[in-house]
């Protein structure tokens, strides 16, 4: 069957519902796996110390943030250009999950800054397009909540989305650009990591089981927003009846 | 224990309490919608695709 097919939200349940549980038990072994690592598989650093251990939650929830983003891109040009039948539902389903990442970024970021910096919080340009990113993610939900019908709401939303995703080269290059006080690239850089190898290997078990996590919760979102769209026009088809 | 081991552990308390709560607001709300689509069929509503029209009413 061409990957198109899935398109059809009856088939997308099906074939969800049973690819979830597969899922949910790779991630499972594959965060267990990343945990131990992240405290006993890798070294602490020679300058930081055991502060370093946030970096293996840290970095994959500021990669979450961004790719949370551009799922919602994606989507958003579904919407616009293919009328795709599932690309509402996904930029839908994909704004809350992408705002908590972006939450637990900022969050463990600052819990990071504080015992490294000496503060929570500063107004470089990292930090600051980063919180963007945050009131980005809350101003689409907002607007998805703000309009009753669906398909406008999702023609609105992905046109602010598109906009608004000239924020994601700004996060991911502002440490080149601007001088700040959040660390340069130190993984996906010129010249390899700069760091430990197993440091490298516990944060790249980490992003991968935490990206997992991410696509069974946005496929599990999914499903909902379509049950919530049958139930809603199965209520509107009663009342229709009714009167 | 290092000195920073309270950023440490709320850090990863954070983290865990906001994963918690994302599972649970799926698994939750999609409780909750199967249900309302189990009491609309209950009711005898159907969904638009599945409601057949009756032989001789569809003005063939």
């Amino acid at each position: 069957m061409p990957l198109i097919d899935y398109a059809n939200p009856t088939r997308f349940l099906a074939f969800s519902a049973k690819a979830l549980p597969w899922l949910c038990a790779a991630t499972a072994v594959l965060l267990a796996a990343g945990l131990w690592l992240a405290f006993f598989g890798s070294p602490a650093d020679y300058q930081q110390g055991e502060t370093v251990r946030i970096m293996y939650i840290h970095v994959p929830a500021a990669w979450l943030s961004m790719f949370g983003y551009g799922v919602m891109a994606v989507a958003a040009l579904g919407t616009l250009v293919w009328r795709h039948p599932l690309a509402d539902v996904t930029a839908k389903a994909a704004a809350p999950l992408g705002a908590a990442f972006t939450f637990l970024a900022l969050v463990t970021g600052s819990l990071w800054g504080k015992p490294m910096w000496g503060t929570w919080w500063v107004w470089d340009a990292r930090l600051t397009s980063e919180l963007v990113l945050l009131i980005m993610y809350l101003g689409l939900i907002a607007l998805w909540q703000a309009v009753d019908d669906f398909g406008r709401a999702a023609r609105v939303v992905a046109i602010l989305t598109l906009v608004g995703s000239i924020n994601i080269p700004i996060i991911k290059f502002s440490v080149d650009w601007w001088n700040t006080l959040h660390q340069g690239e130190s993984i996906f850089r010129a010249g390899g990591p700069t760091i430990d190898s197993g440091m490298l290997i516990a944060l790249f078990t980490m992003m991968a089981a935490m990206t997992l996590l991410y696509v069974a919760l946005l496929i599990g979102a999914m499903r909902n927003e379509i049950l919530r769209r049958r139930a809603y026009q199965m209520e509107m088809l009663a009342a229709g009846e009714g009167g | 224990m290092s000195a920073h081991t309270g950023f440490i552990v709320a850090a990863y308390a954070m983290t865990a309490v906001v994963l918690v709560a994302l599972v649970l607001w799926v698994v939750l709300d999609g409780r909750v919608q199967r249900r309302r689509l189990a009491d609309l069929e209950a009711r005898g509503v159907k969904r638009r695709s599945a409601q057949k029209v009756p032989a001789g009413d569809d003005g063939t």
